[in-house]
Parts: C-alpha cells; sequence; structure tokens
C-alpha cells in the first residue's frame, strides 16, 4: 500500500469516533427533546437525571469492558460474564436478608455502594489475577464464569427462599436493570466514579495497548504486570459496582457495545476503542430508549432489549471464533 | 554477562530445572540446545523474568532479574517466546512498533519510527508492513515478532526457538543477522536451537541441557563432537568437515 493509504488508515478512525460523538449527541438531544408536554420544569429535571444515569451506565460499562477485555487479552468475555453481576445479586440478597427488607431500605446507598465495591474488588483479585497470570484458554474462563455465576445464583436463591415476601420485593426493585428508579445521591457518587475511572483508563491507554497483547510479552516490553493488572481490575470493579449500584445488572451491554465500537473503528489502539465504546453505549442506551419511549411507546424495556442484543452478539462471537 | 548460579524450579510437584550453573559472557551468540523437555523454554522464561524465580540468582547485566524493575530491565533484554500469540488485531508495522515501547510508553517518535522502519527491511516484510498478523503464514509471524524483539534495541537478546516455521532462506538470514550484530555491536544472543548444524555454523558456544541440569557447556568446537552430542541427544551422529564447515549429520 502506498504512503496515503497508510494516512488514511491512521485518519480514519479518528473521524469515525467524530461522527460517533455527534450521533450520541443528537440521540441525547432527541431524548431531552421529543414529545415534551405538561410540566416543563418537571419532565426536563426527570428526563435529565434519567439521562445523567444512562450515560454514566454506558460509560462505565464500555470502559470496564474494555479494561477488562484487554487485562484478560480476550475479546470475549466481560466482567458480567465472569460472574460480577450474579455476585452483585448476591451480595443485595444477603444484605436483604440479613437486615431484613426495612433495613435495607434504610442504609445509606453510598455505605451499600461502598460494600458492593469491597466485594467485587476482592473477587476480582483474588480469583481473577492468579487465573489470569497463568493464562487460562478462553474455554477454561468461560467455564469459570459459569461455575462462578451458578455459584452465585443458587446461593442468592437459597437466601431467598429464606426471606418473607415483603423482603422479597424490596429485594427486586434492587436487583433488576431500571433506569426510573436512579437514586440522586448514587447518581453523583457513580458519575465521580466513572469520570474519574475514565481518566485512568485513558491515561493508561498505551499500557493497555501492550498488555493486549498477552502478559508474557507485555511482561518483555516492561509492563509490571501484577501490579498494572491488579490495578486495572480495581479500577473494573470500581465501575461496574457504579454501574450495577445505579440501574442494577447489565449482562450483555458491555459485550455488545465493544464488539459494535470495534467493528466501526476497525481498530484495538485504547485511543481510539476507550472513547468508541464509551459513545457507542450512550448511544444505544440513549437512542434504544428515545426508540422505545416516542415510537413503540414503551417504556422501561430497554435492558430486556439491550439483554436479548446482546446476548445474540455474544453467540455469534463464540460461533465465529470456534469456526476460525 | 548473564549470570545464573543455583537455580531450581518446580511446576506442578515435579523437577523442571535442578540446581541450574551457567554464565554467558557478553558479546556474541550463545546456543542453547537439548532433547524436547530439557528445561531450555523453562530456563529463558526465568532469565527474562517471565516466571517468579523459586531459587536461586540471576543476573543480566549485573541486574538481579527479580529485584530490578521490569521497565529498566525492558532496555537491557529482550524475549521471544516459543511461540507467543498475539491476542491483539494489529497490523504488522503497529506490532513490530511495540518493540520500542520500553523506550518512549506513549508514542513512537520518529526516531523510533525509523528503527521499526529498518527492522521492517531487515526482516524482508517491507511488503507485509499494513497486513493484518492473523492473516500472516507462521513463517511470516515469526519474522514479525523477531523484528519485534529487535526493535527493543538492548544489548541482551533471548531468542526461543525462532527458527521455528521459517524457510531456508530466512532461517540462513535471521542466522546472519544475529551473527552480525554479535559481532559488530557487540551485543550478547542468547538463542534456543533445534537444529544442530545452525549452532555448529553461527554459535561462538553451545551451552546444552538434558533433564533440567546443564550437561555441557563450552565452544562450538569443543561440542560439535560425536561423543559429546551423543551424550547430549542419546544416539550417534557423524560429525564431518565440509568445505571448513562443521556438519552433524543427525538425520540419516
Ligand atoms: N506449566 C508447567 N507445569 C508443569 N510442567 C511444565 C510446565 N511447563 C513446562 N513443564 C515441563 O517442564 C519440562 C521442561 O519444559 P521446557 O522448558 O518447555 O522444555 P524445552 O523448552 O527444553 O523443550 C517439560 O517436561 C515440560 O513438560
Ligand atoms: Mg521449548
Amino acid at each position: 500500500m502506498t504512503e496515503t493509504a497508510v494516512q488514511r488508515d491512521m485518519v480514519r478512525p479518528d473521524f469515525r469516533v467524530a461522527i460517533m460523538a455527534a450521533a450520541a449527541l443528537l440521540a441525547c438531544l432527541a431524548y431531552m427533546t421529543i414529545g415534551l408536554r405538561g410540566n416543563l420544569a418537571f419532565v426536563l429535571e426527570l428526563r435529565s437525571v434519567r439521562l445523567a444515569a444512562m450515560v454514566v451506565v454506558g460509560v462505565a460499562v464500555a470502559v470496564s469492558t474494555v479494561v477488562f477485555q484487554t487485562v484478560c487479552a480476550n475479546r470475549i468475555i466481560t466482567p458480567s460474564i465472569m460472574g460480577l453481576d450474579a455476585l452483585y445479586i448476591f451480595c443485595q440478597t444477603a444484605l436483604v436478608f440479613t437486615l431484613s427488607g426495612f433495613g435495607f431500605a434504610g442504609i445509606d446507598p453510598r455505605l451499600h455502594f461502598l460494600g458492593n465495591f469491597m466485594a467485587m474488588t476482592c473477587l476480582a483479585l483474588v480469583l481473577f489475577l492468579p487465573m489470569l497470570r497463568r493464562q487460562f484458554d478462553l474455554t477454561l474462563m468461560l467455564l469459570t464464569g459459569v461455575v462462578l455465576s451458578v455459584l452465585f445464583r443458587s446461593l442468592t436463591t437459597l437466601l431467598a427462599r429464606l426471606i418473607d415476601p415483603n423482603d422479597f420485593a424490596v429485594l427486586q426493585g434492587a436487583v433488576f436493570a431500571s433506569f426510573n428508579a436512579v437514586e440522586p445521591e448514587l447518581l453523583l457518587l457513580a458519575a465521580a466514579i466513572t469520570v474519574a475511572g475514565t481518566f485512568i483508563a485513558w491515561r493508561a491507554r498505551h499500557v493497555l495497548d501492550v498488555l493486549a497483547l498477552g502478559s508474557d510479552t507485555a511482561i518483555g516490553l516492561g509492563v509490571a504486570w501484577r501490579v498494572t493488572a491488579a490495578g486495572l481490575l480495581v479500577l473494573v470493579a470500581a465501575l461496574v459496582s457504579a454501574s450495577t449500584a445505579l440501574v442494577g445488572p447489565m449482562a450483555f451491554l458491555g459485550l455488545l457495545v465493544v464488539s459494535l465500537a470495534q467493528r466501526i473503528v476497525g481498530t484495538n489502539r485504547h485511543a481510539v476503542l476507550i472513547p468508541a465504546a464509551a459513545l457507542t453505549a450512550i448511544i444505544v442506551l440513549v437512542g434504544g430508549q428515545t426508540v422505545l419511549q416516542h415510537a413503540l411507546g414503551g417504556e422501561g424495556s430497554l435492558g430486556i432489549v439491550v439483554e436479548f442484543a446482546g446476548g445474540i452478539v455474544f453467540l455469534a462471537i463464540l460461533f465465529a471464533s470456534g469456526r476460525r | 554477562m548473564i549470570e545464573i548460579s543455583g537455580v531450581s524450579l518446580t511446576l506442578g510437584g515435579s523437577g523442571i530445572l535442578n540446581d541450574v550453573n551457567l554464565t554467558v559472557p557478553k558479546g556474541g551468540v550463545t546456543a542453547l540446545v537439548g532433547p524436547n523437555g530439557a528445561g531450555k523454554s523453562s530456563l529463558l522464561s526465568l532469565i527474562a523474568r517471565l516466571q517468579p524465580l523459586q531459587s536461586g540468582r540471576i543476573t543480566v547485566d549485573g541486574l538481579a532479574v527479580d529485584t530490578t524493575p521490569s521497565r529498566e530491565l525492558a532496555k537491557v533484554m529482550a524475549i521471544l517466546r516459543q511461540d507467543p500469540g498475539v491476542a491483539s488485531r494489529l497490523r504488522v508495522a503497529e506490532l513490530v512498533g511495540f518493540g520500542r515501547f520500553p523506550h518512549h510508553r506513549g508514542r513512537l517518535t520518529a526516531q523510533d519510527r525509523e528503527i521499526v522502519a529498518a527492522s521492517l527491511e531487515q526482516f524482508d516484510l517491507g511488503d507485509l508492513s499494513l497486513r493484518f498478523i492473523d492473516t500472516l503464514s507462521g513463517g511470516q509471524r515469526q519474522r514479525a515478532l523477531v523484528a519485534m524483539t529487535f526493535c527493543q534495541g538492548t544489548d541482551y537478546i533471548l531468542l526461543d526457538e525462532p527458527l521455528n516455521n521459517l524457510d531456508m532462506f530466512h532461517a540462513r538470514n535471521l542466522m546472519r543477522t544475529l551473527r552480525r550484530i554479535g559481532d559488530e555491536h557487540g551485543k550478547t544472543v542468547l538463542i534456543v536451537l533445534h537444529d544442530i548444524n545452525h549452532a555448529a555454523a553461527h554459535a561462538d558456544r553451545i551451552v546444552a541441557m538434558k533433564d533440567g541440569a546443564v550437561v555441557a557447556s563450552g565452544d562450538t568446537e569443543a561440542i560439535i563432537r560425536p561423543d559429546v552430542l551423543e551424550s547430549i541427544f542419546g544416539f550417534p551422529m557423524l560429525v564431518e568437515r565440509v568445505a571448513g564447515r562443521l556438519a552433524v549429520l543427525h538425520h540419516t
């Protein structure tokens, strides 16, 4: 190829990211303005809280998925596929069980958040770090994820049986993805964590590029692998906690937006992939919600649609990688 | 100089290396040979701090590999493992460019780009530089990985069976390149080789391993002898001089 082809190749991904940014902005505008009626101030406030929640969750999920996949040197598994979401639900159930529904509803959401963050960080560091260093292959990783998810789910079911029905209703409210019941206090905390986490991931973009080559190559190139991977896993745990605390678990959103973003920009360079994945998440969530709300008239089912699409993408990637 | 003293390694309950002591002097090409499973790759990955050192001590250019920051070591020593997968979807030029990471830790500088271009040229990758790694043949990918290792520009270069998948032309080209940088730049090359004739033709010294221990080590002429080779590999082979060069007839 010629020199111009190389240049075109270098420029094009940035250009695509710019277009995605415009599309994301458009989606946000559409969400805020389409079908405005009634008490304007009230509607706008409600919408802006939900919009902020979607943007924060989208960015947190996208960035955590990109970073997690890179640390694992693998583009299929995501934090939720590895059982982090199931752990979240288990933590909630355990809390409801020990405190009873009333106590659960009464805990400071920030305290609550901190507890979840600790649990997820422990799981990430105690379980994933040794596993990653030994370079488990994909099958083994997926199997571990399935086993962990099943384990946490059965523990959850066990506890749920022991919880009385009123408390169970409280629990249900806490563990299903919903953008309609966002706690404003948590929104601020989650937004702060997401901004800080994204900034750190961005600063680490060159190191992430090297980590994606695999742990041995990264060490050979002078990355202190254990410390770096551990730090990044804590970052992932923080971002996952932020998004799940806000709206509940979203199993396949991360996989969906990262694989879409990769296909759109055609590169794994983190300087491009991180913003592209975050923008894709915003477009999918905000755009999807706008379409559902105004074109299809249904509200609150976005989580299900995203999970369905994400699940199909997951299967498609699995089949494609199996065929190769 | 690479100094290895009292190094043992146990993995999954079985002894892989057993009290290895070895000194590789600075400058020149040292070949590491031995049957499959002798522990060559394990020793190389310990030297390159890819595995934690369990016992003993290894220094490279005076730097202890278990305590010196990885970042500092990466400017002194480069390693190419046996069959490293490339998980990322990358173009050849991008992959080779990563060899410069220890120096810039961010974006490639103009000088880095020159070095990358020279390395691509040196390993006959000019035409392939924009291809994705996963579309290359095994030998082409191996050349890209070698080029990346060279780009690192270190005084010590460790290569684990780099001739795998290479055709005769490129295998010879790589060995001659190694020979040249060993001579001209005073660099130290430690290379695991399967083909004893490549070792005989290009190495200054040969270290032989068997069952997790160093069983012979010395100048090439001292190792390429029927009795020594038989004791390492376990079968008799002829050693002849052809046009003044040593040739081992191990395949007849
Ligand atoms: N992770 C591991 N766990 C257990 N045994 C291993 C591991 N890696 C290598 N080995 C064993 O260590 C021995 C030496 O392996 P290696 O250093 O790769 O040999 P070589 O490179 O000389 O062929 C072999 O018997 C191999 O089976
Ligand atoms: Mg080997």
